[in-house]
């Protein structure tokens, strides 16, 4: 298992090394440069600026340098905030949303496999279509619009919980109830159909007709199974989540880095955008790694060779 | 020996119990505002945004300082003196003045600071402030070493500048964060990451105790700044909150005591339900519609600029679209620089009916007809606010006109490649000013300022009025030539103003001192929480 996590890993350089190609000339495509502003610069002080951060040399040549730093572990400094480099950005973003993001994912893998296996078990029945229905409004609503509604109910009107910031539990509790919602949505549907159709298996007929008490059929048996498209979801899904939202970072002002891949595009911030694509990218092979790890736990067909 | 001790124990007790009571005799004030968003950096000579300088204008202070009101008032200068030719100033410094860190603040800190402003190496992208100063654009050239720069501090507390022509708005220039005193020392030690808590040395009210990057800035009171002791808020929180919708929740649930600014399409209930704590004023800014008129039909038709000018009606833009308290623009300048006389173009004292009437002769004039109606393409930056008003005025132009608009919207950095290469017909634009002088706009249509120039528009009698008036002494007769210098551009009409803005705030009815003014102007040192 071990030899196959280190070549999975090996196996991972050419892929990263795409990615960050890739981004790197595609930022560069967009019109428009990172010092563009309302006020056009005279052109002296645009030398300059282009001199200081190496963007009057050709593009192969500033393609050579930033990859020769990135190896070294410097993403550089950041082309809009200025007084911070990429990589201090990201470690002072990313503990905040990985709290969020992880809490939030904890939340939803609990209360989503629960409720999905709960449904699964009651197929059909009035509780399971009230259920999933809900469900369904969880992940046809957006977050764009629970969180402003939850901040509005029970911050403004109710006062119970602040309307924003970071740093305290009360602070946390509406933006991770607004990231779990949709990912609880998810991952109930989701629990739900492949609990039916491990029910009906033969495994599952087979503890039954052993006379295995139905309580362990169940969580034993079916749960484990049932979980495993659940959980290659939650491995990118994870990423996504411990990276950030955009959105809720906006609506609660929460110090996270799910900004940084939007207004780094918008800023045309060309070192903080290659920063956390490629912070994203590996979490991504990682958290993939990790599910096929995990596969192995609960499948007994998988095997590492 | 033992005695001795016992004697320090109980100075110590004592000291401790005076102290203890000093502070539960005063809680510590502190102040959250909505800051925007978060600074791009807190090296006044680095950033350009208007969150950032409101967190510089708390740290910092220049020769010269806004007041409560936005007027200048004596900053680290506590009198200066103009030669009769206006081409040197002679300030004398505070000897008293001193960095957070204790160290004396000298004339030699101003001749550093000004000389890395404009040094190329620090690549500051407002350089061009500090251009009048003697030689400094050709330092930022890098024609001439930054030893050259037009400042000499003559000993520790005279400082001696030389401009290159008589700059009437040079003390109101002082006031802009390029002009603030910057720390050698900690530059020279910790390089970019000077400005961070812990190495930041500064010489206003506050200092920065806490930095996280779109989380929060804190500052606390400086105890050595002069007048520490008229200082009454103890720590102030800036807030990089940008969503506005957001702003206004924390506002409203106590967490903040002003915000940085309102969603508009809230205005009319915020103005009827929380009237004491809306403030809304006249901005130093224009709204308006730049014409490319480096091309046909602009270009050699000039009427045909005002016609699209005429049949605008802002009254009911401002009444009914952006409902901001926004006042309609007949001028380029906005309202309130004192001793200027606003300009507005001829047709500004008719009505609207005679306005369309007018527009629709000119034309009818130029061939424009049902069956060949004047097409006009309409570029704005991505955005709401901007598209209703596009929305609106394409309609007054089809209505009135017949005019066939064309929207497109692109995202702001696009926009703006798109406006700098000239590849638009008709564009919306705003401007605001960075000091209260009408030159602040006027400058922006000179002939020789390149892409910045909104429209293409070269005049050579206006730029050389222009000169002229920055030639001129006497403040008056300065504003008379600009006077004629902005007559000249509502008679060519290469821009057309739409609105002057208006900004808006919630302040809480706890927090006294606040007074609106047209540069939006609030150090924290005036204000006062109850």
């Amino acid at each position: 298992m071990l030899s196959y996590a280190v070549r999975r890993l090996f196996g991972a350089i050419p892929t990263l090394l795409v990615i960050l190609t890739i981004t790197f000339f595609l930022v560069r495509l967009a019109p428009g440069g990172p010092f563009d502003g309302e006020r056009t610069l005279p052109a002296e002080i645009e030398r300059n600026l282009a001199a200081v951060y190496h963007l009057n040399e050709p593009l192969p040549m500033q393609y050579l340098r930033y990859l020769g730093q990135v190896v070294q572990g410097d993403f550089g400094p950041s082309f809009k905030y200025k007084d911070f480099s990429v990589t201090q950005l990201i470690w002072s973003g990313f503990p905040v949303s990985l709290q969020l993001g992880g809490t939030a994912m904890l939340l939803a893998v609990v209360i989503g496999t629960a409720l999905g296996a709960f449904s699964a078990l009651r197929q059909n029945s009035g509780l399971d279509h009230a259920v999933m229905g809900t469900a369904m409004v969880g992940i046809a609503v957006p977050n764009f619009v629970v969180a402003p509604l939850l901040t509005l109910v029970l911050g403004v009107h109710l006062g119970w919980l602040p309307t924003g910031g970071w740093g305290t539990w009360s602070q946390m509790l509406l933006p991770v109830v607004a990231l779990a919602l949709p990912q609880i949505a998810y991952i109930a549907r989701m629990t739900r159909a492949s609990m039916i159709e491990t029910l009906r298996s033969n495994f599952i007929r087979t503890a039954r007709a052993k006379g295995l008490p139905e309580r362990v059929t169940i969580l034993r048996h079916a749960l484990k199974g049932a979980l495993l498209p659940v959980v290659s979801y939650l491995g990118p899904a994870t990423a996504a989540v411990i990276t950030g939202s955009v959105v809720i970072e906006q609506i609660f002002g929460i110090p996270g880095i799910g900004r940084y891949f939007v207004q780094g595009a918008l800023n045309r911030d060309y070192t903080l955008v290659m920063g956390v694509v490629i912070f994203y990218g590996v979490l991504i092979i990682l958290f993939n790694l990790i599910v096929d790890l995990a596969y192995g736990l609960l499948d007994p067909r998988v095997r590492y060779d | 020996m033992r005695n001795f001790r016992k004697f320090l124990a109980c100075a110590g007790l004592a000291l401790a119990l005076t102290s203890t009571s000093a502070v539960a005799s005063r809680a510590e004030v502190v102040l959250k505002r909505g800051n925007g968003a978060e600074p791009e950096s807190l090296d006044p000579a680095i950033s350009t945004g208007v969150p950032e300088s409101f967190i510089q204008m708390d740290i910092f202070e220049g020769l010269v300082h806004p007041g409560p009101d936005g007027t200048l008032r004596p900053g680290v200068a506590e009198s200066w003196e103009m030669s009769d030719d206006g081409l040197t100033y002679t300030f004398k410094l505070r000897p008293d003045a001193v960095w957070s860190d204790g160290t004396p603040l000298t004339a030699k800190d101003f001749v550093y600071s000004w000389a890395r402003m404009v040094d190329p190496t620090t690549a500051s992208n407002y350089a061009f402030i500090l251009w009048p100063i003697t030689n400094a654009e050709r330092i930022t050239k890098g024609e001439v070493p930054k030893d050259q720069i037009g400042a000499v501090a003559v000993d520790d507390h005279m400082l001696k500048v030389t401009l290159r022509s008589p700059t009437p708005y040079f003390l109101q220039m002082l006031m802009h964060h390029s002009a603030y005193p910057v720390p050698q020392t900690a530059i020279e030690k910790f390089g970019r990451e000077w400005t961070r808590p812990g190495n930041i040395v500064s010489n206003g009210a506050y200092t920065i105790q806490e930095w996280v990057p779109q989380g929060h800035i804190k500052a606390v009171k400086n105890p050595r700044y002069r007048d520490a002791a008229d200082v009454q808020i103890d720590t102030v929180f800036y807030y990089p909150v940008e969503e506005y919708g957001t702003e206004l929740k924390q506002f409203r649930a106590g967490e903040l005591h002003t915000t940085y600014d309102v969603p508009q399409e809230l205005i009319p209930s915020l103005e009827k339900d929380m009237a004491g704590q809306f403030r809304n004023s006249p901005y130093f800014g224009t709204y308006y519609y730049g014409i490319n008129v480096t091309r046909e039909p602009f270009k050699s038709d000039t009427k045909l600029r005002h016609a699209l000018a005429m049949a605008i009606d802002r009254d009911i833009l401002v009444k009914q679209i952006t409902k901001g308290g926004e006042i309609p623009a007949y001028g380029w300048v906005p309202p309130g620089v004192p001793g200027y006389q606003q300009q507005q173009v001829a047709w500004a004292k008719t009505d609207q009916k005679t306005r369309v009437a007018d527009a629709k002769k000119i034309l009818a004039e130029a061939g424009y007809d049902k069956g060949n109606p004047l097409k006009v393409e309409l570029l704005y930056n991505t955005n709401d606010n901007h598209k209703k008003i596009a929305i609106a005025i394409a309609g007054m132009w089809k209505q009135f006109l017949g005019v066939e608009t064309t929207l497109r919207n692109e995202e702001w950095k696009v926009y703006l490649e798109s406006r700098n290469k000239k590849q638009f017909q008709v564009m919306r634009a705003a401007w605001i000013g960075d000091y209260v002088d009408p030159y602040s706009f006027l400058e922006l249509l000179r002939g020789d300022i390149g892409e910045q120039n909104p429209a293409g528009y070269a005049n050579p009698d206006f730029d050389a009025t222009a000169d002229k008036a920055t030639r001129e002494t006497d403040a008056a007769a300065r504003f008379g030539l600009l006077g004629e210098a902005e007559k000249m551009v509502l008679t060519d009409m290469p821009i057309i103003p739409i609105y002057f803005y208006s900004q808006q705030h919630m302040v809480s009815d706890k927090l006294k001192g606040w007074q609106d003014n047209l540069m939006d102007w609030h150090p924290t040192r005036y204000l006062r929480l109850e």
